[in-house]
């Protein structure tokens, strides 16, 4: 009898041994960031031009991992919302239903260097648009699509049944139920998927490398609005070295003494955004829950 | 037994569905919408295996060739060029097992605290800390293995045979640290999903917690574990930039933890820019792509059988 006790207090301890360990190594992580940033993380590093000579900064590589962001979201979020509405309340079990799903779990399991390749193959070459964050954010769009779709289907079938029956029995015809009743309810967690969606793209390089380019980026020309220019950083067709691909690319351009404080620091910055999404998504998610629940 | 007749023919109370009602545009729109994804998959399917197979049908490497240990891509004069494949392929399986196998224990530990022992404020530490570990971009895992893990090995472990620090045990290691989150989280929605009733059934037996968990959590929980463990595995086999920052990059088939070696994904990764669309070396970073491709298929269809049959065992 007391072996069993023993054993199990063992177990606890060893559980608990566990849990500790991997919170100490993420305290560890971000630790070592902030303090290998310390000095280097200014507001001149966020805002100024990369330079071989000094520290410098990430101005135009931040700006661009803003830029594909939104270009990502902008395709991604209408789409998958659609698409995750037509799984949650049209499909029937069929087989144009299983193919779809198959689909998306698929393309949700493919390598991102392998989207990345498909990108340099579809989006690079074969429309001979050269690297461009149109390029990069349509590759992004490859497998955060599927993604969207999912978790816009899963905050839509969370909604109570009654809340349709109820929209119905009003006279209410299916779409304007899904507009005025489901969608508004579904809202905290679309939101929340949006954002954690928004976390992924930010830290995504393998699908970048190859699609939206490899260039350092320098004295970008805010002023210029010619979105059909390749030179002006607000264009699609210009090519966008994201925050994460420079951070890649530091390694590949041996540890230099600059080059080792701007990637550490560039790593801090992906990290702290990253937290900054994390944070949000819970908040606001949390936020829209009660004003839904409360209006 | 007769039905009751309405007083008035049921078709007349529905009114005939109108023009707009019966196009039923959102529902159209929506459907190609989530259609859209098939249309992506069959382009992927169809451009990767074009040019995965180009090696074959263009460059006329026979395909017995790619399953060769040597890789020598660029023709000199002295010898030709060989396209042997399998260093990639082995070193990819060997990170993806090693990797696993650290992390799993950690992983499924941490799931089975956060199902079972967890009191709510530790659960309100580790929940908050899986998502940020989550959100951790794999090139900052790289970062941090390229000047911290690498550096301490090469110093501290010099005597066991890492003299440059570039190993598999390192590539593992970082990949052990980012399927950490993916493992837990599918792992835990397994505990979490066993019956409350059990737990009480054999608690009220007497027995004590860990029995409880090793008896009756643990088997009935065995395929959600199991199906974790292989997505776990899938990222692993996956993931490129980590892996490439810290494996070494040396095409040769491992036989120690200490050994620089490379994977499919390191490869592709390094080679790519460096080569030219439509020759014989391009084409074999494709062949490697379909591989990857085919690779992530099989996972997805293992998966599928693994999460299909109920899992009700007494």
């Amino acid at each position: 009898m007391t072996r069993t006790l023993w054993a199990d207090r063992a177990a606890t301890a060893v559980l608990w041994a566990i849990a500790v360990f991997v919170v100490a190594i993420l305290i560890a992580i971000i630790g070592h960031f902030v303090l290998a940033s310390i000095g280097t993380l200014s507001l001149d590093f966020v805002t100024q031009d990369p330079s071989d000579v000094a520290i410098g900064g990430v101005g135009p590589v931040l700006f661009n991992s803003v830029y594909v962001l939104v270009l990502t979201l902008v395709m991604t979020v209408p789409l998958g919302i659609l698409g995750g509405i037509y799984m949650a309340e049209y499909a029937r079990e069929g087989r144009a239903t299983t193919i779809i799903r198959f689909c998306q779990e698929l393309i949700s399991s493919v390598p991102s260097i392998v989207v990345g390749m498909f990108g340099l193959a579809l989006f690079v070459s074969a429309t001979h648009w050269g690297y461009t964050a149109l390029g990069g954010s349509l590759a992004l769009l490859v497998f955060n699509l599927p993604l969207m779709a999912r978790l816009t289907e899963q905050a839509i079938r969370a909604v109570p049944e009654d809340e349709r029956h109820g929209s119905l029995a009003l006279g209410a015809t299916k779409w304007h139920t899904i507009r005025h009743v489901v969608l508004p309810i579904a809202i905290p967690g679309m939101v929340t998927g949006v954002i954690l969606t928004a976390g992924r793209i930010f830290g995504e390089a393998a699908a970048l490398i190859f699609t939206s380019g490899l260039s350092t980026p320098t004295s970008y020309n805010y002023a210029n609005l010619n979105l059909l220019d390749p030179r002006s950083p607000w264009s699609p067709l210009h090519p966008a070295t994201t925050l994460s691909v420079f951070i890649w690319k530091s390694n590949a351009e041996g540890l230099g003494l600059f080059v080792r404080q701007v990637a550490d620091s560039s790593s801090a910055l992906l990290v702290i955004m990253v937290l900054v999404f994390n944070l949000s998504a819970r908040g606001l998610g949390r936020l829209l829950q009660r004003r839904v629940t409360g209006a | 037994m007769t039905t009751p007749t309405l007083p008035i023919a049921r078709s007349r109370l529905r009114r005939s569905l109108g023009f707009t009602e019966r196009l039923d545009v959102p529902r159209r729109l929506s459907l190609a919408a989530a259609a859209f994804v098939v249309l992506m998959v069959g382009l992927l399917l169809s451009f990767i295996t074009w040019n995965g197979v180009q090696l074959f049908a263009h460059s006329g490497v026979p395909l017995s060739e790619i399953f060769s240990g040597t890789w020598h891509p660029d023709p000199s004069t002295q010898s030709a060029a060989i396209f042997g494949l399998l260093p990639f392929i082995l070193g990819t399986l060997f990170v993806m097992v090693i990797a696993a196998l650290i992390s799993m224990p950690l992983s499924v530990g941490l799931a089975l605290f956060m199902a079972e022992v967890a009191p709510r404020w530790a659960r309100s530490i580790t929940q908050p800390a899986m998502e940020v570990f989550v959100g951790i971009p794999s090139v900052v895992y790289g970062w941090l293995g390229l000047t911290v893990l690498v550096p301490f090995l090469r110093t501290n472990l010099h005597d066991l045979g890492f003299t440059v620090g570039f190993s598999l045990l390192a590539g593992a290691l970082v990949l052990s640290l980012m399927i950490l989150p993916t493992i837990t989280s599918v792992a835990l929605d397994a505990f979490v999903t066993v019956p409350g009733e059990m737990r009480g059934a054999s608690l009220a037996l007497g027995t004590t917690r860990w029995q409880t968990i090793r008896h009756v959590v643990l088997p009935a929980a065995r395929s959600g574990v199991i199906t974790a463990v292989v997505l776990g595995m899938m990222r692993a086999a996956g993931e490129a930039l980590a892996v490439q920052m810290v494996i070494g990059n040396r095409p040769v088939i491992p036989t120690s933890l200490a050994q620089p070696m490379t994977t499919l994904t390191s490869q592709i990764t390094l080679d790519m820019g460096n080569t030219v669309n439509g020759e014989a070396w391009n084409e074999a970073l494709w062949t490697m792509g379909l591989i990857l491709l085919l690779i992530s298929l099989g996972f997805v269809v293992l998966v599928r059988r693994l999460s299909r049959p109920a899992k009700v065992k007494p």
